[in-house]
């Protein structure tokens, strides 16, 4: 394989009943790496999960793999194996047969699947398991067969479709670990789609953030998290500030009436910018020693620190700290120039970062995906 | 967008569609075509104008197949919800006691009536040794319509039962717990939410009720023509198929028209027979 | 959700008797000695051993069963390949006139149908020239008919429970779509296709007005020759006839019972492990 590259997706365009659903895709993902299409429900992640998978055709480009264009060819022969968000558990069949499926159909002795079969139990901590039929068992349990059945044929590459979607959230945690551990121990390749950001951060090589049929973002975690490329990455992974402003020259940056200094060059003079601001980034002190200052308008304990919802100059900051503020406060807030990221004016400025209408609640409803 | 849908699942249901064609479409245009041709296979109205001479009988029919249709909704609502109250080993083995007598002859459980309702018959023979005043019961248009209650009422049954019993408990208790009664409760949520099952029901009875020939022969002595006896007479004695088309193909329409209106109250894709 | 009051009881047990007097009636004076309905003279086997000697209505016994058999088989090949090409269609309005028109067996009431079919039958022997045409093959054809949507609606649902990635994942693993069909989507519609064919059967042995109508005279089915024999003072070898077919029945449905029972029972235990 050329530069180890083992899926290559060219210009991908897939349109459903006059949509548009994917838009020109161009990736290429590593052997051995795990990646993530992140992004929310309707982005295309699940679609073009099913193109490399097979089970939909491009109306136009190229899947490339291991070198070979695959266009046309059917998923049974594809070396890709698929884990789908509801499991697709065979109910007529229990444990030991779900996993030995794929191993039947290849023809290996009984000797070769008892083998096997054993292998991946072991694998995914379901030793025992194989007689157990698959309605006795608990979404955990049933997810962790639907793993064991689809590594069990030794794919090239595994597919996941927001696999733990169904799962309590202790058990999602313990499930990510696990997934982690079982992909760099057997060195496959993984893709994965979520549309969890700190799922993605925590688990991949590589994130793909999705929008609208469109990538708009591919790097490491941490480079999405501390330099997103526009309003829609920034505010999608994290909390975010986006505000408008205005690069006078370069290492400083002007927004919210004050001149600030950063790291960022390489703009245009006077070039209108967004300017990403984390709410952990932001030191809190008294109005007069602040840079910027404002009226504290909520407060929200959340644990693990204090949500602060300050007016600053009519813009609603969100601000992270661990001391407790009031509402009604004036307050002032110190940045620091690492904690200023700029980025360019794109379709997306204007749209996310103020949170003047900012509720719990409506936040996470609208990060819920609601299916493919 | 090319979907994965494999072309032999598609073409798998070809030749039930080639046999429904042949064997349920075209058959209803050969009755059209027998109904508006005469003898010699001309055209004609002639068989569609005589229908007015079976109006009355059209019209006792609907009107016969209407009261026992209600008198088993109204034996069967109360019994439908009380069987779905109690445990639910009980529901079963009542179900299938209900379910049975479905599976006997109905030729022979009509006849059974007759012997039951007879002049002589076994409930008059009771009351001649009871000392009692023996009175009429065959031969008369109850005993036509008990004929019809009698062998359709587990069709009115099971719908209702098979909704009531998949009723949402907690929807009840809502009701109650904003204020309403017993009474309340059962006209404002039980009745509405039962009403597919009243509607499978109503149309598992109506049909077969308005076109049984059989019942008005055994039970009624042949006093009581339904449109039933008049379409058999047509085929098997006047061997008139022009005219036993024409009225077999207004009675398609009636009841299709009928069962079009109730389906537009009720929205189950499925048919809403199966229980 | 228990206990119910008195009266509720009383209420079912007398329309449990309804449905269940003139059984009973036909069963009690089966084993009347003299051959009426007003006196019970004795307690008599007799009209039991009459019915093994009426060689008319034990082969249309014979007859029937061979006709349900045969025709609910054929029904159920064919209607659970209609409701798997129906589940894959993907233009809604062919699918909505597909299965409307499979309603329409259904809907009508069996004299219509019985009549349409006669006339179909008619027609295309006068067609051919042909006469005589009713017979095993027309009454086959027509039991087949009526019991198709029956088998379609038992296993067009199950298409719907089932996950719906189902013959993907056995893609996935390998198989053509032709063995994710047989490997995986038949076993899980199985329950269906299974109460489509009971349907069938069931349909088919007590079908008598369609029946009625699509019939030659060489072969009767146990309900026409009911019909024939009711038509003039009934001998008691009926009553024995229905005896019989009542405790059958009543066999058959104590056994469905109880493996219903006994399968309830074991999901109950595994859900406790």
């Amino acid at each position: 394989m050329e530069n180890n590259v083992i899926i290559d997706l060219k210009n991908i365009a897939v349109t459903f009943e006059d949509e548009p659903v994917l838009k020109g895709i161009n990736l290429y993902i590593r052997d051995g790496e795990f990646v993530t299409l992140l992004g929310p429900s309707g982005c295309g992640k699940t679609t073009t999960l099913r193109i490399i998978a097979g089970f939909l055709e491009p109306n136009s480009g190229d899947v490339i793999f291991e070198d070979k264009n695959i266009n046309g060819v059917p998923p049974h022969k594809r070396q890709v194996n698929t884990i789908f968000q509801r499991y697709a558990l065979f109910p007529h069949l229990n444990v030991y047969e779900n996993v030995a499926f794929g191993l039947r159909l290849k023809k290996f002795t009984e000797k070769e699947i008892k083998q096997t079969v054993e292998e991946m139990l072991t694998l995914v901590n379901l030793k025992g398991f194989n007689k157990r039929k698959i309605d006795s068992l608990s979404g955990g349990q049933q997810q962790r067969v639907a793993i064991a059945r689809a590594l069990a044929a030794k794919p090239r590459v595994l597919l996941l479709d927001e696999p733990l979607g169904a799962l309590d959230l202790k058990l999602r945690k313990d499930m990510q670990a696990e997934l982690k551990n079982i992909q760099q121990r057997l060195g496959i390749t993984f893709i994965y789609v979520t549309h969890d950001q700190e799922e993605a951060l925590s688990m991949s090589d590589t994130v793909v953030v999705m929008d609208g049929g469109k990538i708009q973002q591919i790097g490491t975690p941490i480079d999405i998290y501390n330099e997103p490329k526009n309003a829609f990455v920034a505010d999608f992974i994290g909390e975010s500030n986006i505000l408008d402003g205005i690069m006078r020259s370069d290492y400083s940056v002007e927004f919210s009436g004050h001149v600030f200094e950063c790291l960022d060059k390489g703009f245009g003079k006077d070039e209108s910018v967004d300017v990403v601001v984390r709410p952990e980034d932001v030191d809190v002190v008294s109005a007069e020693q602040g840079a910027i200052s404002g009226t504290v308008t909520s407060v929200t304990f959340k644990g693990v620190h204090f949500e602060i919802i300050v007016d600053i100059n009519g813009f609603k900051w969100m601000i992270q700290s661990t001391d407790q503020q009031f509402v009604g406060d004036k307050i002032g807030i110190l940045i620091d120039p690492d904690a200023i990221h700029i980025m360019k004016k794109s379709d997306y400025s204007g749209t996310f970062g103020d949170y003047s209408s900012f509720s719990d609640e409506i936040e996470q409803m609208s990060n819920i995906s609601e299916g493919d | 967008m090319k979907r994965n849908t494999s072309l032999a699942a598609r073409l798998s249901s070809s030749p039930y569609i080639v046999w429904m064609i042949i064997f349920i479409i075209f058959p209803l245009a050969v009755v059209a075509y027998y109904a508006f041709t005469d003898a010699s296979g001309n055209f004609t109205l002639y068989n569609i104008s005589i229908l007015s001479r079976y109006t009355d009988t059209f019209l006792r029919s609907i009107w016969f197949g209407a009261i026992a249709t209600l008198i088993c909704l109204i034996i069967s609502y109360p019994l439908a919800y009380i069987i779905s109250q109690i445990t639910e080993n009980k529901q079963r083995t009542i179900i299938m006691l209900v379910m049975l007598p479905m599976w006997m002859n109905f030729l022979l459980r009509t006849y059974s009536w007759m012997l039951i309702l007879e002049d002589t018959g076994i409930i008059n023979s009771w009351l001649v040794k009871a000392g009692l005043e023996p009175f009429r019961m065959i031969n008369t248009s109850s005993a036509v319509i008990l004929g019809m209650v009698y062998n359709y009422l587990p069709y009115m049954i099971l719908p209702l039962y098979s909704i009531m019993s998949r009723m949402d408990k907690s929807v009840i208790e809502a009701a109650k717990d904003l204020g309403g009664n017993n009474a309340t409760v059962i006209k404002k949520v039980v009745f509405p939410l039962s009403m597919p099952g009243v509607i499978s029901g109503v149309t598992m009875v109506f049909v077969p009720s308005v076109s049984t020939f059989y019942i008005s022969q055994k039970l009624g002595g042949g006093k009581f023509t339904l449109i039933g006896d008049v379409i058999e007479m047509q085929f098997q004695t006047s061997y008139n198929y022009n005219l036993g088309a024409a009225i077999s193909l207004v009675l398609m329409v009636l009841i299709l028209g009928c069962l079009f209106f109730m389906n537009k109250f009720a929205d189950d894709e499925e048919g809403g027979i199966l229980v | 959700m228990n206990k119910i009051k008195t009266s509720s009881k009383i209420y079912m047990a007398i329309i449990i008797l309804f449905l269940y007097a003139p059984i009973l009636v036909l069963v009690f004076y089966s084993f009347n000695e003299a051959n009426s309905t007003s006196v019970f003279t004795g307690f008599s086997l007799k009209w039991y051993g009459e019915l093994m000697k009426d060689t008319d209505t034990i082969q249309a016994l014979k007859n029937t069963l061979i006709l349900a058999v045969t025709s609910s088989i054929l029904a159920t090949i064919l209607g659970t390949a209609a409701a798997v090409g129906i589940n894959a269609m993907r233009s809604k309005p062919i699918k909505t006139t597909v299965l409307t028109a499979t309603n329409i067996p259904m809907m009508n009431p069996d004299i219509v149908t019985g009549v349409s079919m006669m006339l179909l039958f008619v027609f295309l022997a006068r067609l051919v020239g042909v006469t005589g045409v009713l017979g095993f093959s027309t009454l086959l054809i027509a039991h087949i008919t009526f019991n198709l949507p029956y088998v379609i609606l038992s296993v067009l649902p199950k298409f719907k429970q089932m996950d719906k990635h189902l013959s993907e994942a056995a893609q996935d693993l390998g198989c053509t779509p032709v063995q994710a069909f047989f490997h995986v989507i038949l076993p899980s519609i199985m329950p269906g296709v299974f109460t489509g064919f009971i349907m069938s059967f069931t349909l088919s042995l007590d079908d008598f007005v369609i029946s009625y109508f699509t019939s030659g005279p060489e072969f009767q089915t146990l309900p026409i020759r009911i019909f024939s024999m009711t038509k003039k003072r009934v001998t008691p070898d009926i009553y024995a006839l229905s005896t019989i077919l009542f405790v059958v029945i009543l066999i058959l449905l104590l056994l469905i019972n109880v493996s219903q029972k006994r399968g309830e029972n074991k999901k109950k235990v595994k859900k406790e492990i």
